[in-house]
């Protein structure tokens, strides 16, 4: 056995790519029980970066590859895969689990690579001064979470005192994330918060449905994924909440998440930072040189979801830091350090998007070296079970600052302190 | 013809209830503590170090402690993920509340306090067996990590509830964090399976250990010759938990740096733990390294081999990968109930008579 590794090791290092390439893992899972939702953005992540290479060359006229590696949402997995990863020498990581994200946090400021986890990971790297390495743009779980508030703040007139809202989570980092925004929207705004863990995968969630048929909420928040996002959006159908009154996050409100539940899932909302559907000049590219010329990401039938748009998405933000980089350093071949000064000097435009194939697909992004989770704008849409598809319900609406930044500021100076950083940007 | 005891003559008892009786599995072991201490930590890299080596001992560990709890002592117990969540969340608290003591002792005071924890769910043991003890356990499992997802004291109130390992060194040399370096890692892995090995190979052939496998036999008939329940069975809970609960310690704290008890200590730790020994072989010292190293290389052999050896595509690979390891259980399973540590003594004994078998 031990022979045996030696030399596949051998065989790894030779089979990975030319160095000149520029290296952008995939980390993905299209396995278990985060496979429906994992497979979309990971064929997005890939297509778009397949169509940058073959459109364009690349960017800057240097390929990019694009490693994949299957994660199965698992940390241990995850960490095999960085380990893996690392002596391609990436550039970017973009691992789609906050569990792994936390885990890696630490390692990267150390090996010198920069994390980009676009609406998920951890809130408070928004802080540039203390997370030197990671990047949340365009928007985090405390903006969606201020913003799901906005909207019902919205919807009940401006006043929620004596209301009630229940928060259905996934018993994890990623789930508890908002419960601390949640609370102090509470105090400010004078609802009843409730609070429903639900434990991994999350297949089983009679109780938590049960306990809010019984309470009758105003609203019901869920920040899920995976399969308990089906079974959640089928329970409450069972128990009639009015879905025009239950809000996803954004990892909650694809269309793998509301099909399954029929008629009944009409009229379910979700947040989102990104627009929805193929009416974008981008995926015209995209048909002709990737899906017509056999070269899609895995099955080919994703495109245009919500999940894969989002994969284009990260994979365009990503491109976008790289080009900028390129022009920052003066030479295509950049390394890892001088994307992570691509990203602090990010600015996507609107027109900029728009020359990208994306009109009025996402908000214009502008980093610094403060902040690096951009303005956290969201938007919401609506699953129409009849069209079966999502509709864009409003315009982007901005987080509540007054209460974010405090936090942001307490969590990362915790950060700070537990790990010795000084903050930098002064 | 090569391996066999004739002419390895024994002058001493001691000499003849030595570990390893035979010449050439002496030289054998110290040739594998040669290897593992004087060779590897010189070319270990952190691929081998993270994704293969430092998972296979943690889980070595685990494995032992499981084997003297159900192997040896008969007690099935299904805690063990949750257990090693109480040495993890251990390992944190002292860590974090200590940062001036040496890892080593926390980790060691760590695998102290699983052991109270292991034997305040073991004393349902002295009533129930079998099946029913194996769902107390059970219960043990969800309570624990009910608790540590519960309570925020466990993990520093931090916002979502994640525990990461701060920097800590042992002789200067950093083994826990993002600096630690791939030996460092490795070696303080290596000399905790060492010694754990070490005393669990001795505590099952003292006394201890021969109560523990009278209860497994026939707990009545042990009792009618002198052995107190109580004390055997609260024992092996003890022992057990101290073993599980250092893994866990080492698990959070060296080798994945972060952890989230649903994740990484979920019942599906116990139930892997559970297929290492009965795969690996139930009340064996050697068994419980095979049953780790089969449930933990296998899988990272088999991707690379997909993987990065044919280049299949990723979820084919993950699929196959799980089916390949299924079937090899169930293969391994009909050809020798025992594990991998009869397949291996049954080997010997061939070995031996080979080239004239009878």
């Amino acid at each position: 056995m031990k022979l045996s590794f030696t030399t596949l090791a051998a065989a790894i290092l030779a089979a990975s790519p030319v160095l000149a390439d520029l290296v952008v893992p995939n980390m993905s899972y299209r396995t278990g029980p985060y496979a429906a939702n994992g497979i979309p953005y990971a064929d997005g992540f890939n297509d778009y970066f397949t169509l940058l290479n073959e459109r364009d060359g690349g960017i800057g006229g240097v390929r990019v590859s694009v490693p994949e590696c299957e994660t199965a949402y698992n940390t241990e997995k995850g960490v095999e895969c960085y380990e893996a990863l690392r002596p391609q020498n990436p550039l970017v990581l973009n691992p789609l689990s906050t569990g792994i994200t936390y885990q890696l946090i630490p390692r990267v400021a150390v090996d010198g690579i920069t994390l980009y986890t676009p609406g998920y990971g951890r809130t408070s790297a928004k802080n540039g001064s203390v997370f030197e390495w990671v990047f949340n743009a365009p928007a985090n779980y405390w903006d969606g979470a201020s913003v799901a508030i906005k909207h019902i703040l919205d919807q009940e007139g401006g006043d929620l005192s004596g209301k009630k809202i229940a928060l259905v989570y996934h018993n994890s980092a990623y789930g508890k994330e908002p419960i601390r925004t949640l609370e102090e929207l509470s105090q400010k705004h004078g609802f009843e918060l409730s609070l429903l863990p639900v434990d991994a995968p999350g297949q089983e969630q009679k109780s938590q449905w049960l306990q809010i048929r019984r309470d009758q909420p105003d609203y019901v928040i869920m920040y899920a994924w995976g399969v308990m996002n089906q079974v959640a959006i089928q329970e409450a159908v069972n128990i009639r909440f009015p879905m025009d009154r239950f809000i996803g996050i954004w990892w909650s409100g694809s269309e793998n998440d509301v099909r399954p539940a029929g008629a009944g899932a009409d009229g379910y909302k979700a947040l989102t930072f990104h627009g929805v559907g193929r009416d974008y000049p981008l995926y015209d590219d995209m048909q002709q040189y990737v899906f017509d010329a056999g070269k899609a990401s895995g099955a080919g039938d994703q495109m245009g979801s919500v999940l894969y748009s989002r994969g284009v998405y990260a994979a365009v933000v990503i491109a976008e830091a790289i080009r900028t980089a390129q022009e920052l350093a003066g030479t295509p071949n950049v390394n890892a350090a001088q994307v992570r000064d691509g990203f602090e000097a990010l600015n996507i435009t609107a027109e900029r998007m728009a020359e990208l194939g994306l009109p009025d697909f996402g908000q214009p992004i502008s980093l610094s070296c403060e902040n690096h989770g951009g303005d956290g704008l969201v938007r919401l849409q609506q699953w129409s079970a009849g069209d079966g598809q999502w509709s864009l319900i409003t315009d982007f609406i901005e987080p509540d600052a007054d209460i974010l930044n405090p936090l942001i500021e307490a969590d990362s100076a915790a950060f700070a302190q537990e790990s010795g950083i000084t903050p930098r940007c002064n | 013809m090569i391996y066999r005891e004739a002419g390895d003559f024994k002058t001493s008892y001691r000499d003849d209830s030595q570990t390893f009786p035979i010449r050439l599995d002496r030289w054998g072991y110290y040739i594998t503590l040669a290897v593992a201490f004087g060779i590897i930590p010189f070319v270990i890299n952190d691929y081998w170090a993270n994704a293969v080596l430092v998972p296979f001992l943690i889980y070595a560990i685990a494995a032992l402690g499981l084997n003297i709890l159900t192997g040896y002592a008969g007690q099935v117990s299904l805690g063990t993920g949750g257990f090693m969540a109480v040495g993890a969340y251990s390992v944190y608290k002292l860590m974090t509340a200590f940062p001036e003591v040496n890892i080593v002792i926390h980790i060691l005071l760590a695998g102290g306090i699983t052991a109270m924890v292991g034997v305040m769910f073991g004393l349902p043991s002295l009533r129930i067996k079998g099946f029913y003890l194996a769902v107390a356990t059970l219960a043990a499992q969800f309570f624990l990590v009910w608790l540590f997802n519960k309570v925020p004291w466990f993990y520093n109130y931090s916002a979502s509830g994640q525990i990461n390992a701060p920097t800590r060194t042992v002789l200067g040399h950093a083994v826990t964090g993002p600096a630690a370096t791939a030996p460092a890692k490795y070696l303080i892995c290596l000399v905790f399976v060492f010694v754990l090995a070490w005393v669990a190979r001795n505590l099952t052939r003292g006394t201890l250990g021969r109560k523990w496998m009278a209860i497994r036999d026939m707990d009545i008939a042990a009792e009618i010759i002198g052995v107190n329940p109580l004390g055997a069975k609260l024992s092996a809970f003890a022992v057990s938990s101290f073993f599980i609960g250092i893994a866990g310690a080492l698990l959070f704290a060296v080798y994945l740096g972060a952890a989230e008890v649903g994740e990484a200590f979920g019942i599906n730790k116990s139930f892997l733990v559970l297929f290492m020994i009965i795969i690996g072989g139930l009340g064996s010292i050697f068994g419980s390294f095979a049953g780790a190293a089969f449930l933990v290389l296998l899988p990272v052999l088999l991707k690379n081999l997909l993987v990065g050896g044919l280049g299949w595509p990723t979820d084919l690979a993950a699929h196959i990968e799980l089916m390949i390891v299924g079937a090899l259980i169930v293969l391994f399973l009909i050809v020798e109930p025992h594990g991998l540590a009869r397949l291996w003594s049954l080997a010997k004994e061939k070995l031996r008579l080979w080239p004239f078998p009878h």
